[in-house]
């Protein structure tokens, strides 16, 4: 119920009197309210739920966090102790 | 797909495996509060990959297991009437009340639709102006954002039928009644992520350390999954009581405040009857008095409801990490996902029906 998933904002617009964006889930376009996240851009990915935008996905915390568990996973015993 | 498939990464899952291994030295209860994330440790088999010390128990985190039966049964009866049509999120569907469920409510001729988006309620109430227009407004503070903007956007285009049967629940009090129970057994937390994409993470430090219980804001693929528990495990092997954001991509200490903003507008604390554990002080949220008008249990008055319970279930122990879904004499015989006797064997993030879908072997491969 939770989930939320990332997309890819691909256009911005108005509907209703609510900021509105298409979003591009690796092929298939869903409509999503921007009201929480006004200062996104297209081209921007997104965490969205329930028609929702909640968040754009930052972009250097996910190469951090991956080069990270790159680290740990190759270390082989003498990974780093920071998480 | 960016975001999704670099988290499923098999060697990647392997090697933070291994580093958990290499790392545990005593033997640990976790537990992961989010019903999305005991789906995915189910799915992917990641209970099967963790070191015999580490024991995942199964939190109340699936607001669909949560929602109390006098809910459901209020639901069932609004759900009844020949003017409403019941919109809801596909997983309440199936959820038994005393003796049906909404699909039955259906096959009798009520008007039960499901909807992706709250906003899809609000359009189905511009477009039918005739006909009461009801939205089950349940969920976690992740899903409130989005329930409370039905709510604002009803009111500011004057909509006279569309109402709203509410029951919000909330993460951090459910927190406090499980590590405060004299029975408890969890050492440690895995935060739901995307409740904490909302609202951030700055509440929990102080609940850790009033528990002396170390926690990790945890994502949802199964990288994300082994990541948290790794930095669980670090913590407790070196008692350091923490809350560390394992999740980082998604969550920042404050959330996101425009959403907070909009849920204080529109919501307020209530007490709230959680399915299966009983009252948990203002662990919920209900519509603020200025939106009473939008408050289908007032717009309705559905009369006194007596819920009655399967006296079997033991649904209640197993979200509070008292007991496994094999713990329960009916689990598998007297109820499947096909004939539920309990909310935790109805949706796909319910303990039981994720434990009688994947339990045994690994079903769904994490990519090579
Ligand atoms: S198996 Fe069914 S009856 Fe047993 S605890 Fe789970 S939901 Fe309840």
């Amino acid at each position: 119920m939770c989930l939320a998933v990332p997309g890819k904002i691909i256009e911005i617009y108005e509907s209703n009197g609510l900021k509105m964006s298409k979003i591009d889930f690796g092929g298939v376009t869903r409509e999503a309210c921007l009201e929480y996240v006004p200062e996104a851009k297209i081209g921007d990915y997104a965490l969205i739920h329930v028609g929702f935008v909640l968040n754009l996905v930052d972009e250097a915390e996910a190469q951090e966090t991956l080069r990270l568990l790159d680290e740990i996973s190759a270390a082989g015993g003498s990974a780093p102790a920071e998480l | 797909m960016k975001y999704t498939s670099e988290y499923r990464e098999a060697a990647l899952v392997q090697g933070v495996m291994e580093e958990i291994r290499r790392t545990v030295k005593h033997p640990w209860v976790l537990m992961e509060i989010c019903g999305g994330q005991t789906h995915a440790i189910m799915r992917y088999g990641l209970d099967q990959l963790l070191p015999p010390e580490i024991e995942l128990v199964h939190g109340p985190g699936c607001p669909v297991c949560v929602t109390s039966l006098e809910l459901i049964d209020k639901a069932l009866a609004i759900a009844s009437r020949p003017e409403v049509i019941f919109t809801s999120y596909g997983d309440m569907l199936r959820v038994p009340g005393s003796g049906r469920d909404l699909f039955s409510v259906r096959a009798e001729g009520g008007d039960v639709r499901v909807v992706y988006s709250p906003l899809d309620a609000v359009k189905l109430a511009q477009q039918n102006p005739d006909r009461q227009v009801v939205f089950f407004a349940i969920g976690f503070e992740t899903t409130a954002p989005a329930n409370a903007m039905s709510i604002l956007q009803a009111k500011s285009l004057g909509l006279k039928n569309f109402s709203v049967l509410v029951s919000h629940v909330c993460v951090p009090p459910a927190i406090h009644a499980i590590l405060g129970s004299p029975n408890n057994r969890v050492q440690g937390f895995l935060l739901a992520g995307h409740v904490c994409t909302v609202m951030g993470y700055w509440q929990y430090p102080e609940i850790a350390r009033l528990y002396s219980v170390p926690m990790a804001v945890t994502g949802f693929e199964p990288l994300d999954l082994a990541h948290g528990i790794l930095a669980t495990v670090r913590l407790l092997e070196t008692g350091q009581v923490e809350v560390v954001n394992t999740y980082g991509r998604a969550v920042t200490m404050d959330g996101n405040r425009p959403a907070q903003q909009v849920i204080q507008r529109v919501f307020m604390d209530c007490d709230r009857k959680w399915r299966g554990i009983g009252m948990i002080p203002a662990s919920g949220w209900k519509l603020r008095p200025e939106f009473s008008e939008l408050d289908a249990e007032q717009r309705f008055s559905v009369g006194e409801i007596q819920p009655e319970e399967s006296p079997i279930c033991i649904a209640g122990q197993i979200l509070q990490g008292l007991k496994k879904p094999h713990d329960c004499p009916a689990f598998g015989t007297l109820c499947t996902p096909e004939h539920p006797l309990g909310a935790t064997m109805v949706s796909s993030e319910g303990a039981c029906a994720a434990y009688y879908r994947y339990h045994g072997s690994i079903q769904e491969e994490i990519t090579k």
